[in-house]
């Protein structure tokens, strides 16, 4: 069965290909398609996880399988499945979370002129993540996590007339592009060292290599994360991605193609373990990007952008987890925030799908009249803010365990501030949006079961993850996926206590500021109006670099093009105007009468005849 | 004697030459009818060439050879190698699917597809001949035609782009028919029988100063072709000028001569003279790449702006022969190849948008991804094989070219720079390609509808051609290079081991 | 006994004659009739060596033979191109014939 793995990748891109070139006119057909094709993945995922529980695969020993890709002397390439339980977990998030976000796009996409075409790139996308996951080596992870940027590409700006959209995909790009090139190069550095991109001959070929060299390798292979998982300084072009429909968020710039930044980071965990200066700056990257996107969300109104911001800031904790060495932390969170995020997401969807609203201070009382959405959106905030015993106070846990037991007390914390500012916000957004008066005149209705059957699914998986990894699992997720040694997770009564006081201290707190008094409009506005413009404007970062982009880029551009016109173009033609010069002034040689040629003609023959006969003639005396 | 293969790719636009001249000249469709059919013909042997060239033999095969001038030692020669297989399936495919991108042509229907056709027959038998002669000869006949194409049938300044064009690329052959006379001159007497067998005069080891400066004058003859910057001028000003067809082989196929040439003539006949200019090329190259891009950036006719990608993409292609390793080469012309049909693709379909909308200004377009979806899809293909993308041609090329830059370890200039702050520099060109791409893409195709541009027709008919088989290759040996890769390596191999058998020359560099 | 210091001589003052009215004429036909002049001094210069120097071979006639006929030839397209001029302009007069300046 495992062997047939390749399989899990492939049937998603054949329904892209069926989609497009076939069934595209036929609507309901096309979605169809794609959701059979990636339940037929979730299956097989299902029983690739269940068999590498039953083989026994563990991390030390993975399975691979590898088919040559490209291959020149001293150079391959491989196309590969490297199968171990990272992977096979991986695997069953993604296919899952894309499986019920399929489902309820059907509900939400319903009447839109590119159904077909949404579920085709729907399709390409969970291929080429799932490609991403099972790679063998940094290349063809590489290959992938190109293509779901360009997946996030088409579907930011699958609202192609929206201008906002159309910047903001352009954006998403680009600035993923910047990552990318520092991870291209990092590749090219592995290859350089060590000749090869395998996962696991690099694992071994790190044994005794030059610190110096991999602290490089690893900060640069570390760029892309930075921009894929929206990492300070490169996070900008997530909040902006939200342009995209909602599923799209919620499966894209939520559950999974942003945790691929995790994901790598898990996947090549000895080179970062190799090179602890380049593991110290990752932890402090996640730590910095965990607290300043908490302190931007506080700011926002629009519900999606809150949501963005805590993802920003959730990636920051997995990263952080990575960053002080505990992959099972990060992954275990990576997991659990999966299926809540993309609970919140959906939920939000179904709001904008009710309401056409997204500002959170236009809404309100929703709780009466959505009663499912509003239940698992509650739901989905209580496992974000950390809430025992709902699925993220574990993994959240985990993680501050991590940074407290590993030594890095000022991470821990600035986590646990973060965490105190995750559950005011998602309380802010809970109390403001779905409790309290209705601010504005909308006649709310609860969605179709095509949609509120997924969330009420991945309610019950934002509760229940969680558990795979409690401290009190015997052989849990700790001695399932881990770095180098099982990890037993054993309960720190005092982190846990912490992580549950401050969470319940921000709920607390945003239904004293939010909940007891609703106001119609931002409080922080009032009381400290600068604060809050800084916040809003999410610190200017965006602002500044647009306007790098526009002086410096633009302006290089500009005066290269002014260069090219007048400076080398200038002297080429000059050139040809010289030539064109110096022939109008030698024209006047012609002119134009027979006989004065004839002359002329004659006269060197008589010199050329009287050269030649020099010799006989005995020189020039 | 075999079934003259070669013989027939280069001789079938001729045949449809002569016969489009007996055609009356009001019979336009039996007149692209009969250029399609010819370029077909050539199309499908060189299919032909491509899977059935001998990977394990390596070499020079499908081989004919008829004697022409004996005492000059001048052969009618043809024969393909790894590193001229790809780029006469190039010429096939573009020459193919420019046919149908001109099939809307109008004016002078008759003389036109002569012209085409006898500037593709240049260009086939560049590639394929085996005597330097005749190189040359097919050479000008590739860059003539070129000038009456442009000069009758052409759009933006057309007089003066032509005239520009033709003056660059003459004063390059110029130069670089004086380095192939004195090539053909040393040889011959160092062999001790004149011949312009490019093999046997290959195989003689010329004299070291001999080689920096006739290696010099086929750098800067072939150069300007590719084109090098500074002088790379008369390629956007062409390309923004010729018809159609014409931008599509002029991008797609003939700046590819120049580079095949540097790499036919100038590395496999004077290693040590290539070397000894590598680094010149290097930095020269890197100008291409960086200043290319951020001029595109700024262009707002849209042939400009991929008149412009293409200086900068070639800059790949240099940066692939200046990097003289085996994944350097193979990328270099795996590129050229990957360019070429990209670049062809992009002028079809700035074709097909000008031909119905009669402009080409970037700020006029908005949102025609809703009256041309399948021209909008075509072009973002194009765009993504542009940036690199993964899964398109483009990505693999950049990728070995990159990896040979990077893993060449050479100091330049006494230690100032070296050759591999110029690939990483190179590779940051990517990024700013992303930039301008996906700009202009946006600019032209997103952003909402616009009832002015509602009368525009999606491509239909024959215009679906170009985009689908060009697509369709770019897309084909982006997800399964090796049959295009391992054509071109293993005689890629033989020009390294050659390169790295010559001794370098110490010198300015 | 005359020599071939003799047939030189004449030859050159024909030469020069030719050379003269090709010159100095304004007329096109006088001006074709000089070149014939030239030509037919080549022919006896040809004819003179081949006597005097080589008799055993026929060389000069040789090349003698294909000057007439090139002449001819010449001559006939010459006045064929006069006429046509003629027709057009009414004039043989070569001061006039300047269109190819500038």
């Amino acid at each position: 069965m495992i062997e047939l793995a390749w399989l899990i990748p492939l049937l998603p891109a054949i329904a892209f290909f069926i989609i497009i070139f076939l069934v595209r006119p036929l609507r309901l057909f096309s979605a169809l398609t794609a959701v059979v094709a990636i339940g037929l993945s979730f299956a097989f995922s299902l029983a690739v996880l269940a068999e590498v529980i039953w083989r026994g695969i563990s991390m030390e020993q993975p399975l691979e399988l590898a088919s040559r890709w490209l291959a020149l002397p001293g150079l391959t390439v491989e196309a590969g499945l490297l199968i171990d339980p990272l992977t096979a977990v991986m695997l069953v998030v993604v296919t899952s979370v894309s499986l019920l976000v399929a489902i309820y796009s059907i509900g939400y996409m319903h009447g839109d002129p590119g159904f077909s075409v949404f579920f085709a790139y729907i399709s390409l996308f969970v291929s080429s993540m799932l490609g991403l996951v099972v790679a063998n080596n940094y290349f063809q992870m590489f290959f992938f996590w190109e293509l779901v940027g360009l997946c996030s590409y088409l579907l930011i700006g699958f609202y192609l007339h929206r201008p906002t959209a159309v910047a903001a995909n352009i954006k998403a790009f680009v600035v993923n592009r910047i990552g990318d090139f520092g991870f291209m190069l990092g590749t090219f550095m592995l290859f350089l060292g060590f000749g090869t991109f395998n996962f696991l001959e690099l694992a071994e070929a790190f044994k005794g290599a030059n610190p110096a060299f991999l602290t490089l390798t690893a900060l640069l292979v570390f760029c892309g994360p930075v921009a894929k998982s929206a990492q300070f300084p490169l996070h900008v072009w997530l909040p902006d991605a939200m342009e995209g429909p909602t599923p799209v968020s919620a499966l894209i710039h939520a559950a999974t193609m942003v945790a691929a930044g995790v994901y790598l980071l898990a996947r090549g965990f000895i080179l970062f373990a190799s090179a602890p200066q380049a593991q110290l700056v990752v932890a402090y990257i996640g730590g910095f990007t965990a607290i300043l996107a908490a302190t931007m969300a506080l700011a926002q109104e629009d519900i999606k952008r809150i949501l963005a911001y805590s993802t920003i800031s959730q990636l920051g904790y997995m990263v952080m987890a990575m960053g002080v060495g505990s992959l099972t932390a990060g992954m275990f969170h990576l997991t659990t925030h999966a299926f809540f995020k993309a609970l919140l997401f959906l939920a939000a969807g179904s709001i904008y799908h009710a309401l056409d609203e997204l500002n959170i201070y236009r809404m309100g009382g929703l709780a009466k009249s959505m009663k499912i959405t509003s239940g698992t959106l509650v739901i989905g905030a209580l496992a974000l803010a950390g809430v025992p015993p709902f699925s993220g106070f574990w993994s959240k846990d985990e993680i501050l365990l991590a940074a407290y037991s590993h030594g890095y007390a000022g991470l821990y914390v600035l986590a646990t501030i973060t965490a105190f500012l995750t559950s005011f916000y998602i309380f802010r957004l809970v109390f403001v949006a779905l409790f309290g008066r209705e601010r504005a005149a909308f006649h709310a209705h609860e969605a179709p079961g095509v949609m509120t059957v997924p969330l009420v699914l991945l309610a019950v998986l934002a509760v229940v993850a969680g558990f795979v990894g409690a401290p009190f699992v015997a052989h849990g997720f700790g001695s399932f996926v881990y770095f180098a040694e099982p990890e037993h997770a054993v309960p720190n009564i005092t982190v846990m206590a912490v992580s549950t006081a401050v969470a319940l201290l921000g709920i607390g707190g945003a239904w004293w500021v939010y909940g007891r008094r609703q106001p119609a409009s931002e409080p922080l506005a009032a009381v400290a109006p600068a604060l809050h413009r800084l916040l809003y404007h999410r610190y200017y970062i965006d602002d500044f670099y647009l306007w790098i982009f526009r002086v410096i880029v633009l302006g290089l551009g500009a005066a290269f093009n002014w260069c090219e016109r007048h400076v080398v173009d200038g002297i080429f033609d000059g050139l040809a105007d010289c030539i064109r010069a110096s022939g109008r002034r030698l024209r006047r040689v012609q002119v134009g009468r027979l006989q004065s040629y004839a002359l002329v003609i004659f006269a060197a023959v008589v010199i050329i005849v009287f050269w030649m006969a020099l010799p006989v003639l005995g020189g020039i005396r | 004697m075999s079934f003259p293969v070669l013989s027939t790719i280069l001789l079938a636009p001729v045949a449809g030459l002569l016969t489009i001249l007996c055609l009356p000249e009001r019979e336009e469709r039996l007149i692209k009818i009969t250029a399609a059919v010819a370029t077909f013909v050539s199309l499908a042997f060189s299919v032909y060439v491509f899977l059935a060239y001998d990977k394990a033999k390596a070499g020079l095969q499908f081989l004919e050879t008829i004697p022409w001038v004996q005492p000059f030692g001048i052969n009618y020669a043809l024969g393909v190698d790894g590193m001229s297989v790809p780029l006469v399936l190039l010429t096939a495919i573009v020459i193919f699917t420019g046919v149908f991108a001109s099939w809307d042509m109008e004016h002078r229907v008759k003389e036109f597809f002569v012209f085409l056709l006898m500037l593709v027959t240049g260009v086939f038998g560049v590639f394929m001949s085996r005597d330097l002669f005749f190189f040359y000869f097919f050479f000008e006949v590739a860059v003539i035609p070129m000038y009456i194409l442009i000069g009758v049938w052409g759009s933006t300044r057309k007089e003066y782009s032509a005239m520009k064009l033709t003056l660059y690329l003459l004063v390059g052959s110029a130069f670089a028919l004086i380095g192939l006379i004195s090539l053909y001159l040393a040889g011959s007497a160092a062999l001790g029988y004149p011949t312009f067998d490019i093999a046997t005069l290959g195989s003689v080891g010329y004299d070291l100063s001999f080689q920096r400066w006739v290696s010099f004058l086929i750098l800067f003859g072939f150069g300007v072709l590719v084109p090098i910057w500074p002088l790379h001028l008369w390629s956007p000003d062409g390309h923004v000028a010729a018809p159609t067809a014409v931008s599509m082989l002029h991008a797609g196929v003939l700046m590819k001569l120049g580079a095949y040439a540097l790499l036919r003539v100038g590395a496999f006949f004077m290693p040590e003279g290539i070397k000894f200019w590598a680094p010149l090329i290097a930095v020269l190259c890197l100008v291409n790449v960086v200043y290319g891009a951020l001029v595109a950036m700024q262009q707002r006719d849209l042939k400009f702006v991929i008149g412009y990608s293409s200086v900068s993409h070639m800059g790949y292609v240099l940066l692939g022969v200046a990097a003289l390793n085996l994944f350097s080469i193979t990328g270099a012309v795996t590129q050229m190849f990957a360019h070429g049909i990209m670049t062809a693709l992009f002028f079809a379909l700035v074709g097909q948008v000008y031909h119905k909308s009669h402009t080409r200004e970037i700020a006029l377009f908005g949102g025609l991804a809703h009256q041309m979806p399948r021209v909008a899809a075509g072009w973002l293909i194009g765009g993504l094989a542009s940036l690199g993308l993964p899964g398109l041609n483009n990505f693999v090329a950049e990728f070995l070219i990159f990896i040979g830059a990077f893993t060449r370890e050479q100091a330049l200039f006494g230690g100032l720079l070296s050759f591999r702050v110029i690939a990483v520099l190179a590779t940051l060109g990517v990024v700013v390609t992303a930039i301008y791409v996906l700009r202009v893409f946006k600019h032209v195709f997103l952003g909402p509808r616009q009832a002015q541009w509602d009368h525009l027709r999606d491509a239909h008919g024959a215009e679906v051609v170009p985009i689908a088989v060009l697509c369709g290759v770019l897309i084909l040996f982006g997800i399964l290079p090796s049959p295009l890769v391992d054509v071109i390596q293993v005689s890629v191999g033989s020009l390294v081991a050659k390169l790295e058998s010559a001794v370098q020359i110490g010198g300015i560099f | 006994m005359i020599g071939l210091g003799h047939y030189l001589v004449v030859a050159g003052g024909l030469f020069a004659i030719g050379l003269f009215g090709a010159l100095a004429k304004r007329n096109a036909i006088a001006i074709l009739m000089g070149i014939e002049l030239m030509l037919n001094a080549v022919n006896l210069n040809f004819i003179a060596f081949n006597r005097f120097l080589a008799p055993a071979q026929v060389v000069g006639h040789v090349f003698a033979v294909c000057v007439i006929v090139v002449a001819a030839a010449e001559v006939a397209v010459g006045l064929a191109i006069v006429l046509g001029i003629y027709r057009r302009h009414l004039s043989t007069d070569v001061e006039h014939f300047d269109w190819l300046k500038w």
